[in-house]
């Protein structure tokens, strides 16, 4: 991954800090660190925090336009600027973090993870359909993941209860990421890029760990060793 | 003395809330019970149509909301049971003539004077369903053994979370014993493996519903009927009673199973 991205989950959307500097470095930069990042976009909701930048409507309408093209919806753009407060206000974008919507109002608690630069996120409670997580770092869930609800990381996903949903683990590009469930049997499983189908199960569920090995995927019991 | 707001609702279309609304206001008021049922489908009108109830109709809800009438006139007197009453939909009208406060000032001003109110919600997850939620004290979440219909009753269920209310119950409706014996169709078990919230009641497949609905008489009142026998054992429930659930699946085992749930509050043991 060559462009950093300073970003984080806010409820069922990300907030993404635009860095600073001159709006024409920034701005390409910015959208080839997204594209570099597509998997995990793509559906996303965003927030841009732009702290002071000043931007007119034409350059924000452009930007959300960019990003519209790739499947991202921008909702919010957070800045000091009067400018890009009247522009953003123009476009009809919210001016601060949107109320997460009704039926995905989800607490997201970090908590300690040992990879260095990673957060992780803990739910506990069962994910329904129509229920979306989205979290650059690691999330663990637990509770289920019932068909029709999604969890998207950068990181692993860690499921102590069924999995019957999508899970996408490492969606920013991360082969080495993993997803560990007490039972997993999701409707489909990603890792990076990989997409991949739930074999029928045959036999009494068990704790399993799916990862890539050669760019296959490869399930193993999730045991005490 | 104040009613308790009951909201059936389902996500998906067909699997039985209006049918379950006008049964159990039925068996409920059969019971003695001071019961209001109202049409919330407004734009889809059809709790008249099956509880008999089509002629009379002459205010509804929105003329309510909008003071056209007070309550009183829009309340429509049962043919049969003399303290059911039914507050009809607006059939010209759409979903947005009605907000989520309204139906909770609605509820209000019935409480007192009832022991249930309960609101058939309509279909999907939008203005309607959550004007319908609104008031709601106890919500019960219809839904048929039929993988498509349990997904959405999951989504309702995630959304009734998200509004701070209590957890519903579950009907399962329409229920086919010997398809299930056959392993063709959803076991309860399988239903409550995903939803995991307590079941109040199973509803088999009843042709007589459909006779039933279509000449206005609420299958409630056949005691013959085997669906019949299932809406008044939830009414019951609703009452406190502590009926066992009936053994519609099998012969054996899952009776016993299920009755422990129901026992254990849905956890299967």
């Amino acid at each position: 991954m060559s462009i950093p991205l300073s970003m984080k989950g806010i409820g069922d959307g990300l907030l993404v800090t635009v860095p600073e500097g001159t709006w024409s470095v920034v701005r390409p930069s910015l959208l080839q660190a997204i594209d570099e990042r597509s998997d995990f976009f793509r559906g996303a909701y965003v927030a841009l925090q732009m702290a002071n930048r000043s931007l007119n409507a034409a350059a924000l309408g452009g930007l959300r336009d960019e990003l519209s093209e790739r499947e991202i919806v921008l909702t919010a753009i957070l800045t000091t600027s009067k400018q890009t407060r009247v522009a953003g206000a123009d476009l009809g974008l919210a001016l601060e973090i949107p109320r997460p919507n009704i039926d995905q109002d989800f607490e997201l608690d970090p908590i300690e993870s040992d990879l260095e630069g990673d957060e992780a996120v803990l739910l506990h409670r069962t994910l329904r359909s129509g229920h979306s997580i989205r979290h650059p770092g690691h999330v663990v869930v637990i509770g289920d993941v019932n068909p029709g609800a999604e969890v998207v990381a950068g990181g692993n996903v860690v499921v102590w209860g069924r999995v019957r949903g999508v899970v996408h683990a490492g969606a920013t590009g991360n082969t080495k990421a993993v997803v560990c469930a007490l039972d997993l049997a999701p409707t489909q499983l990603r890792i990076a890029a990989q997409i991949s189908i739930s074999p029928e199960r045959k036999g009494k569920p068990r704790p399993e760990m799916a990862m890539l090995k050669n760019g296959q995927f490869v399930a193993e019991g999730w045991e005490h060793n | 003395m104040s009613a308790t707001v009951v909201t059936v609702t389902s996500g998906k279309g067909g699997v039985g809330k209006t049918t379950a609304t006008a049964n159990l206001g039925t068996a409920l008021a059969e019971f003695g019970q001071r019961v209001v049922c109202i049409d919330a489908d407004i734009g889809l009108r059809n709790l008249d149509v099956v509880m008999g109830l089509e002629n009379r109709v002459v205010y509804d809800l929105v003329d309510v909301i909008e003071g056209r009438c007070n309550l009183r006139q829009a309340m429509i007197k049962d043919k049969r049971l003399k303290d059911l009453y039914m507050i009809p939909a607006a059939q010209t009208r759409d979903k947005t003539a009605v907000s989520p406060d309204d139906m909770i000032r609605i509820a209000d001003e019935l409480r007192p004077k009832h022991d249930w109110i309960l609101i058939d919600s309509p279909a999907g997850i939008e203005r309607g369903f959550r004007n319908a939620l609104a008031p709601a004290d106890l919500i019960l979440i219809v839904t048929n053994p039929e993988v498509s219909a349990v997904r959405d009753a999951d989504r309702i269920i995630g959304m009734t979370e998200a509004e701070g209310k209590e957890e519903p119950k579950l009907i399962l409706n329409r229920v086919r014993p010997e398809m299930v014996r056959r392993g063709e169709m959803l076991r309860a078990e399988d239903v409550l493996e995903i939803l995991a919230i307590d079941l109040i009641g199973v509803v088999p497949e009843d042709e007589g519903v459909l006779k039933a609905s279509n000449h206005g008489i609420p299958i409630a009142l056949n005691g013959r009927s085997k669906a019949g026998r299932a809406f008044r054992a939830i009414a019951s429930r609703l009452m406190g009673d502590e009926l066992p659930l009936e053994d519609f699946e099998a012969e054996g085992g899952l009776f016993n199973r299920l009755t422990r749930m129901v026992k254990t509050g849905g956890q299967p043991a």
